[in-house]
């Protein structure tokens, strides 16, 4: 009896020493987050008080006015550009990514052919090189061809980043998929094509839309390349714009966290649909016993 | 009418040969099983015959009509699958109509259709599941369904039941079987087991290494299998294999026991030539609880060495000519280890063997 008794206090004691690890590690992930969507909404003063304020005294949208410029204080920033720029550098490159993650994947996972293994660790190696070593070298070309500050550029840029990325992805889904199901569909009528569509491209959905989503929040957080190859209103994005909140001697924290809101809630947006589409996952009812 | 030949069908994967030119025909109508063991070329040769593979050499033709070059979907074929491949992604109405659909049938051409085949099938309590909802066996059902839906020239069965535990696999052999009564539809049916093969087909085409060993009924092959490989792959279990030599009119065994040649071999044997003899498990059989008592025979004392029971009947393992052979008991009586018993070997339905080439002596 004693034994048992003990056991059962040792193991509450394990569950409470876990459920405090769990805590700790949320506050440190999350108290710089929580800190950034806060202030936002403080005016500045608050935010550079010393002693810190915790728990805020005013919270408004005046900073959001500011930084959209409306409102009585307006900051000379155009961060409606910058949006611009960056859903259209994100969205244009994860579409492209993804039409090449798809076919690649899909060939990968289906086709047998020369050089199959290399290339798909070339891919993968490359993926391994920090994006901030290549940008030297990128810099250099794109001066060459005119890319420096458009938004094709950075396009580009994104795209190679991120097509190793969806391919490994959106192979591995394909893979689950058991060629029987496009073989069935053939002898019942497909072509390959139709096949492919109909059977195999709804199956491996989820896989392609957490593809995508991966590489539209690289794409639309990604700071390094974008800051050297950027310059203007014409390809300048989020990320880097915050950047403008830095004058030589100030900072304007108030507009800067303002502004990573405005980064972070389609990020976040994006990250709910992932996670329901991982979770969602893949039901092979129909091929296994 | 859809008759299905090969002619010289060959299948290499580069340089590895898989299939070694098959001839076979096929008729209209007909149920044809390819029965040998793994990795001989069934399933290659099955694929070959829907279009999944494509045919290195030789020709395949259905209905009279060279098919080598047409997709699976020009062939008007349709196939069951040894894991289904149901589409998991829609229910089981949907998997059913889909090639309708495809084919670009009215809706209500492809609703009155389905519902023709799950009546047939059993399947109309389940229309609405999706194939992770279903049993292996309603499975196998929506597969069938599948199948018969299209009502294609012919069916294509890749070990549809292997997956199945044995006592649904009993009942779905069944089923199969009801179903080629009803519906009439040429079938080139895969399997490994030879049960299946012996109870389905109307002819059994037993393959090995890529090549044919030999096409017949159920009961040709059983009764005259032409190699010592037919011989003991069809049959459970499996026939007992003597080695010998002729001389004259009998077969010295190892141990210098004389064993007539039966009277129908006698025309194809020589003195001197090394065979084997063999004899099934039913043809030998202690006195009082054999098969048939009739014709001619031997008969010996043996050792029992091990007995399995199995209700009605026995299994008995014993020595023969200094080699284990397996003997069956016909009847519930027990037997000990150690036993000794008169059997009689039904001489007149043992078969020659060439020890040479393992073919029958009969295919010389
Ligand atoms: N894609 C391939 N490349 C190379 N060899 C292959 C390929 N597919 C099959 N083979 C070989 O072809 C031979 C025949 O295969 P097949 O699948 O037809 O055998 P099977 O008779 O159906 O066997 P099982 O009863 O195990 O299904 C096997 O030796 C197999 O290794
Ligand atoms: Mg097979």
């Amino acid at each position: 009896m004693t034994v048992s008794v003990e056991s059962r206090a040792s193991k509450q004691a394990k569950k409470v020493a876990l459920w405090l690890a769990t805590f700790l590690l949320m506050l440190v992930m999350c108290v710089p987050g929580l800190w950034v969507v806060l202030s936002a909404f403080r005016p500045n003063r608050e935010i550079l008080a010393k002693p810190p304020v915790w728990v805020p005294e005013e919270l408004s949208l005046v900073n959001f006015g500011k930084i959209f410029g409306f409102g009585a204080e307006q900051v000379g920033i155009p961060v409606g550009s910058y949006f611009t720029n960056s859903l259209i550098i994100a969205l244009t490159s994860t579409v492209i990514a993804l039409i090449i993650g798809v076919a690649g994947g899909y060939s990968f996972a289906r086709y047998r052919f020369r050089f199959k293994g290399g290339i798909f660790l070339g891919l993968m190696l490359f993926r391994a090189v920090p994006g901030i070593a290549l940008s030297l070298p990128v810099f250099m070309m794109w001066s060459r061809l005119g890319l420096v500050d458009t938004k094709l550029g950075l396009i580009i840029v994104y795209v190679s980043l991120n097509v190793p990325f969806t391919i490994w992805l959106i192979d591995g889904f394909f893979r689950q998929i058991p060629q029987a199901l496009s073989e069935a569909a053939q002898v019942d009528g497909c072509t390959r094509w139709q096949a492919f569509w109909k059977i195999e491209f709804p199956l491996a959905k989820s896989g392609i839309a957490a593809a995508g989503v991966f590489a539209f929040l690289t794409s639309w957080n990604e700071f390094a390349l974008a800051s050297q190859l950027t310059r203007s209103t014409d390809s300048k994005t989020l990320p880097v714009g915050l950047l403008d909140f830095t004058a030589q001697f100030t900072i304007d924290w108030a507009g800067m966290c303002a502004m990573a809101v405005i980064i972070i809630i389609p990020a976040l947006i994006l990250t709910f649909i992932v996670q329901k589409h991982l979770i969602a996952g893949l039901t092979f009812g129909g091929v296994k016993g | 009418m859809a008759e299905i030949t090969l002619e010289k069908v060959v299948k290499k994967y580069g340089a590895v040969g898989v299939v070694h030119g098959i001839d076979l025909s096929i008729a209209h109508q007909e149920f044809v099983v390819l029965v040998g063991p793994s990795g001989c070329g069934k399933s290659t040769t099955l694929r070959m015959i829907a279009g999944l593979e494509d045919i290195t050499g030789g020709l395949v033709k259905i209905g009279g009509q060279v098919v080598n070059d047409l997709p699976p979907r020009k062939r008007n074929i349709s196939m069951v699958f040894q894991n289904y491949a149901l589409y998991p992604h829609m229910n089981v109405r949907d998997n059913l109509g889909f090639g309708l659909k495809i084919a670009g049938q009215s809706a209500p051409e492809i609703a009155k259709r389905v519902a023709e085949a799950a009546d047939i099938l059993g399947l109309a309590p389940l229309l609405d599941r999706t194939p992770a909802e279903l049993s292996g066996g309603q499975r196998q059902r929506v597969a069938m369904g599948r199948a018969i839906v299209r009502n294609p020239d012919a069916f294509l069965f890749d070990e549809p039941l292997s997956n199945l535990d044995a006592k649904l696999r009993g009942q779905m052999r069944a089923e199969i079987k009801k179903l080629h009564q009803k519906v009439k539809t040429t079938v080139v049916y895969v399997t490994h087991d030879q049960v299946e093969a012996m109870t389905l087909a109307d002819r059994i085409v037993v393959m090995k290494d890529g090549h044919i060993e030999q096409v017949g009924t159920p009961m040709e092959v059983f009764n005259h299998p032409l190699s010592t490989f037919v011989a003991t792959f069809i049959g459970s279990p499996p026939m007992n294999l003597l080695p010998g030599l002729i001389e004259g009119s009998t077969v010295r065994l190892a141990d210098g026991t004389g064993v007539p040649v039966p009277d129908r071999l006698k025309q194809f044997v020589r003195d001197g030539m090394a065979v084997q003899l063999g004899i099934r498990p039913d043809d030998i059989s202690p006195v009082g609880h054999g098969l048939s008592q009739d014709g001619p025979g031997a008969e010996v004392a043996l050792t029992v060495d091990l007995a399995e029971p199995l209700g009605m009947e026995s299994l008995i393992y014993t020595r023969l000519a200094g080699q284990e052979v397996q003997a069956k008991l016909y009847g519930p009586r027990i037997v000990q280890p150690g036993e000794v018993l008169t059997f009689r070997l039904a001489l007149d339905r043992a078969h020659l063997f060439d020890a040479a080439t393992g073919k029958s002596v009969r295919a010389q």
